[in-house]
């Protein structure tokens, strides 16, 4: 046979390199990957991914303009839950640096001696329903008032102090058994000394009831914003794909897998979630600094040691963990749904 | 290598592109696939390849029986075969290196490996000094040239090409089925839709001539088997 002879002329004369490169492997499955070691598939494997990214990374950068008003889109949509959480967080902040637990404050009676008011503050004290019972004097309470309250002035004016000594009485009971606090409060009220007596409890339960409203809103709001980026994120990602179909016929035709089909778009969208949650990071670190005077203003008409927490690195890799997922999200989703309708026709 | 048994294809609307086809190509070997346009050849190596299936019959690739894979598997069929097209396929924003470069990367090698056989590849069709050159400032023998480097540069088993000398002039299509030739002496199973019939005259190899959907045995310009050669 010819055939046969020709391919064993071959096989003995046509040594040289490039014959054997070219040389079809007879063996079955010749060219399937089991014939590289799984150690170089793997090397390749990870050396594939970096290109890939890079190489995603960098057609993006080579039209900023469109990429950067991606990446405000969904900076902007990721910022407007995140300031919320953030006012959220600070509010929050404004009850438990009040630990939480509800206190009475029991105003004595004008006249009271000041022994006969400690004598008292010890016994409730030592009551089984009380952590702790504090007794501030009217001297005490005086210089708090002018310390505090910026009207100094006003009471040097006065010829006597107008105001009363008070107990402030600590529960055990925690916020939780409310009826418990309210028994406790209803007694001590009922004390002879005692000429008013407050509960500073309904001002906490209103602001955990507003807080937890706002959470909901908030989370409501990241729902739907964070569909919203999905939506961005498979649009630009659907266009991407449309402008690359040429290239995704020629790798499925000599044998892409999805899996290598997919991995551009992919990486494409994690960038753009990544510079989208960059963004948000920026708008929210400047909204924060913004209002961080005029906050430390009021705190300081209120009197309060308040002040607005910033981004700590919780929060921000938090942000741009959820920017990278919903990127990779709206990839995954917009090449599933598009990448198979394009096939080697 | 390739086998069909009593394979059709119709499309929907009636239009039977395959009607009961037969044949076995052997290891090794090299035939044309002639017959007018529209008389099936593309469709046949569009079955090779899996982009379509039949409506019935077998076909046996390199051993794998095509009604049986699954496709998530026809990736891997696919990187058994090497194609040439007669648009060339290439990509136009990506290097002469890159672009044989892709079944390579596909493949998973090295980037070391992945230089060296490139080179060789384009060594081979006569195209080594322009591997940083883009494909739109190659002439179409060069752009063909290079689509026949990507299509062997992994080493398939099997070659196939569709119309490879479609849009060139005599000389270079003959330099191309030289290449094709070489291919062939070094085990490639090479098969070759064609419809030049004055140049496949001039080749030793066997035809398989398609009419209307159907295979004619014995019959074209060539109808002698290679053992005539």
């Amino acid at each position: 046979m010819l055939k046969d002879s020709m391919i064993k002329a071959a096989a003995t004369s046509g040594k040289s390199a490039k014959d054997d490169v070219l040389r079809a492997d007879v063996r079955k499955s010749a060219a399937s990957p089991r014939r590289i070691s799984l150690r170089d598939r793997l090397a390749s494997y990870g050396l594939h991914h970096r290109q890939v990214a890079g190489e995603s990374l960098m057609r993006m950068l080579r039209n900023p303009l469109g990429s950067l008003a991606t990446w405000l889109v969904i900076g902007i949509a990721l910022a407007l839950p995140g300031s919320l959480y953030v006012a959220l967080d600070n509010l929050a902040q404004l009850s438990t640096a009040w630990d939480g637990a509800p206190q009475m404050s029991l105003f004595l009676r004008q006249g009271t001696e000041e022994a006969a008011g400690k004598a008292l503050s010890e016994r409730l004290g030592r009551r089984a329903d009380v952590a702790r019972a504090q007794y501030v004097s009217r001297e005490q309470a005086l210089a708090e008032f002018r310390q505090l309250s910026g009207f100094g002035e006003v009471l040097d004016h006065l010829d006597d102090n107008p105001l009363p000594a008070v107990i402030l009485v600590r529960p055990k009971a925690g916020e939780q058994d409310a009826a418990a606090v309210q028994r406790l409060f209803e007694e001590v009220k009922a004390l002879p000394e005692v000429d008013k007596a407050v509960l500073d409890l309904q001002w906490v339960e209103r602001l955990y009831a507003m807080l937890d409203i706002g959470r909901r809103i908030a989370l409501g709001l990241a729902l739907m914003l964070g569909l919203g980026v999905l939506l961005v994120i498979g649009n630009t990602i659907r266009l991407a794909i449309e402008s690359r179909r040429d290239e995704i016929l020629v790798v499925k035709l000599v044998g892409g897998t999805d899996a290598f089909v997919r991995r551009p778009f992919l990486y494409t969208g994690i960038w753009f979630g990544l510079g989208g949650g960059a963004v948000a990071c920026l708008i929210l670190s400047l909204g924060l600094s913004w209002l961080g005077n005029p906050v430390a203003h009021l705190a300081d008409l209120y009197a309060s040691q308040f002040s607005l927490h910033g981004l700590d690195i919780r929060h921000i890799a938090l942000l741009l963990l959820c920017a990278v997922g919903l990127g990779w999200l709206g990839a995954w989703l917009s090449v599933g749904r598009h990448l198979g309708a394009i096939q080697p026709r | 290598m390739i086998e069909f048994k009593g394979v059709s294809k119709r499309y929907p609307g009636g239009v039977e592109a395959l009607k009961d086809v037969s044949f076995q190509i052997p290891r090794g070997e090299m035939l044309f696939l002639t017959g007018r346009s529209g008389a099936g050849k593309s469709t046949l190596l569009r079955l090779i390849m899996m982009m379509e299936r039949p409506s019935s019959g077998q076909i046996q690739v390199n051993g794998h029986h095509l009604n049986r894979l699954p496709a998530r598997r026809i990736p891997l069929l696919r990187r058994e075969i090497g194609v040439v097209f007669q648009n060339h396929q290439l990509l136009l924003d990506r290097t002469v290196f890159d672009n044989v470069a892709l079944p390579l990367m596909i493949l998973g090698y090295q980037p070391r490996e992945i230089g060296r056989r490139v080179r060789a590849a384009l060594d081979k069709v006569g195209l080594l000094n322009k591997e940083k050159a883009k494909p739109v400032t190659l002439s179409g023998g060069e752009q063909q040239r290079v689509g026949i480097a990507r299509a062997v540069v992994h080493k398939p088993p099997v070659l196939l090409a569709d119309e490879p000398t479609g849009n060139l002039d005599p000389e270079l299509s003959g330099e191309v089925m030289r290449l094709f030739e070489q291919f062939n002496q070094v085990g490639v199973t090479v098969l070759i839709a064609s419809h030049d019939l004055g140049l496949i005259a001039r080749m030793p190899h066997r035809l398989l001539t398609l009419r209307d959907g159907g295979l004619l045995r014995g019959v074209g310009p060539v109808g002698e088997e290679p053992e005539h050669a």
